[in-house]
């Protein structure tokens, strides 16, 4: 596989567990960053972090704004925030207008990440009950970046995944093992 | 490649628009305005940013519809009740001891932030010897501001964010229905002066007791951040304080050192006085 400089993730209804198995067994020393959305309500503490954070695993924390893109670390988007990466690899905040009703929205990471990055970036979209994502893997796609999705029929919500597919045809289809396997392989990756 | 011809169109359009209009976007954070400026291009139904720029060099209307892409207007009033909490209970006795009360309220948008602010001084007693100026680039939302009408509907959403701040009225009292809309009290209008100030292009023009600049400057570059936080440095008398947005700081900053962290989950800081 072509070598990846950040991997960014997005979840809604359903992927914590998925999220908890894929982040759980990345050793402390994992090199890559990773860059994570997850749906939640806006005045919901933001903790996904800390509940996940431990000294065997890579830092796990909120992304900044103007925060530059460190290696092995798990950057998580706040609540009520879009979390945008501009193209000289910083995190930008911003209150514009949710996207599919989300704010993180998946789309708006994914999207600016793909400029960012190019091919040097792997997208996973996970479980979800709506569509967000999908335009923003179908970008991830488009600019010759690897993108990976949540085998439909082993996610809690489906129609996530199923639009994530429509979006980015080609992806990799990947059960939370296979996704846990391939997130790990990226840190042998070099 | 695709993203870079988008990056160059951006560039030159920012241009176009500081050299015809003197609007400086050029320090913005770009992630976030281009996306606003994609959502422009397909409401003027532009194939692209440079089919945009020829639309809003020649047509003035096109630009001031353009501007409204290119200022974010989300406002709420009392939005981070614990912000205004703290403001209330630690920053407003403090201010309590200066004979005059000057306030600063950097990008006000359509005025929600000022009004608030303006609310806790006047619970507080403090409203009568207080000014506060509200600023903004934008015209149009300066218009919304200074008039002090907001949809009622809209108004009524913000009274449990308004009982958080620690309130012990009813925000309905600071405002009477007509209609489907409300109107803040006289009052309230009589202490701010709303006025067009650019933190990209112009200067500092009083000194004040207190800065809000909250959720604007995430939409700045580092440059431009810098050169914000410089001007409210230089505004605020010794002692004053700034209060920034719940995921802003002066963390990647070089005025760090000359604040004080007053009330850090608030985002609260405090000028250092003289030595």
């Amino acid at each position: 596989m072509q070598p990846i400089d950040l991997i960014v993730v997005g979840g809604s209804a359903g992927s914590i567990d998925v999220l908890r198995e894929m982040l759980g067994q990345l050793p402390a020393q994992f090199p890559r960053p990773v860059a994570i959305v997850v749906h939640l309500p806006a005045d919901a503490p933001g903790m996904l972090h800390e509940l996940l954070a431990s000294p065997e695993r890579p830092r796990m924390k909120q992304a900044e704004d103007k925060e530059p893109i460190a290696a092995g670390t798990v950057y998580f988007a706040s609540p009520g925030y879009h979390l945008h990466i501009e193209t000289d690899r910083h995190f930008a905040l911003s209150l514009d207008e949710p996207v599919h009703f989300c704010r993180p929205s998946i789309d708006v990471l994914f999207e600016s990440a793909a400029e960012a990055y190019g091919p040097r970036l792997m997208g996973i979209v996970l479980s979800g009950a709506n569509a967000d994502g999908a335009q923003g893997l179908a970008a991830i796609a488009a600019a010759g970046g690897v993108t990976v999705v949540q085998q439909p029929d082993a996610a809690e919500m489906r129609p996530m995944p199923d639009a994530a597919l429509r979006g980015a045809p080609a992806s990799l289809v990947l059960d939370s093992r296979g996704l846990s396997e391939l997130l790990l392989a990226q840190g042998a990756v070099r | 490649m695709a993203a870079q011809l988008a990056e160059i169109e951006v560039r030159l359009l920012l241009e176009a628009i500081f050299a015809k209009y003197h609007y400086d976007f050029r320090s913005y954070a770009m992630a976030s305005l281009k996306r606003r400026l994609a959502q422009a291009c397909d409401q003027y139904h532009c194939q692209t940013l440079t089919a945009l720029q020829e639309r809003v060099l020649h047509e003035p209307e096109v630009f001031a519809g353009l501007l409204q892409y290119l200022t974010v207007q989300v406002s709420d009033m009392f939005r981070d009740p614990e912000f205004f909490l703290a403001v209330r209970t630690q920053v407003i006795p403090l201010l309590a001891t200066y004979p005059s009360i000057k306030v600063w309220i950097a990008g006000c948008s359509t005025g929600e932030e000022a009004y608030s602010i303006a609310i806790l001084l006047q619970e507080s007693g403090l409203l009568d010897r207080s000014v506060i100026y509200a600023t903004d680039i934008n015209a149009a939302s300066l218009r919304v501001a200074a008039s002090g009408v907001y949809p009622l509907a809209r108004l009524r959403g913000f009274t449990e964010n308004h009982r958080r701040s620690g309130a012990t009225g009813s925000l309905s009292e600071h405002y009477h229905a007509s209609g489907e809309s409300a109107i803040l009290d006289a009052q309230l209008r009589r202490r701010i002066t709303f006025s067009d100030h650019s933190l990209a292009t112009d200067n500092v023009f009083s000194e004040v007791h207190l800065v809000c600049c909250r959720n604007v400057m995430i939409y700045f570059n580092q440059e431009l951040q810098t050169r914000a936080l410089r001007l409210f440095t230089e505004a605020l008398c010794n002692r004053g304080f700034l209060g920034l947005g719940s995921k802003e700081s002066l963390r990647f900053s070089d005025v760090a050192p000359l604040y004080a962290e007053f009330a850090s989950r608030e985002r609260l800081y405090r000028k250092l006085g003289d030595h």
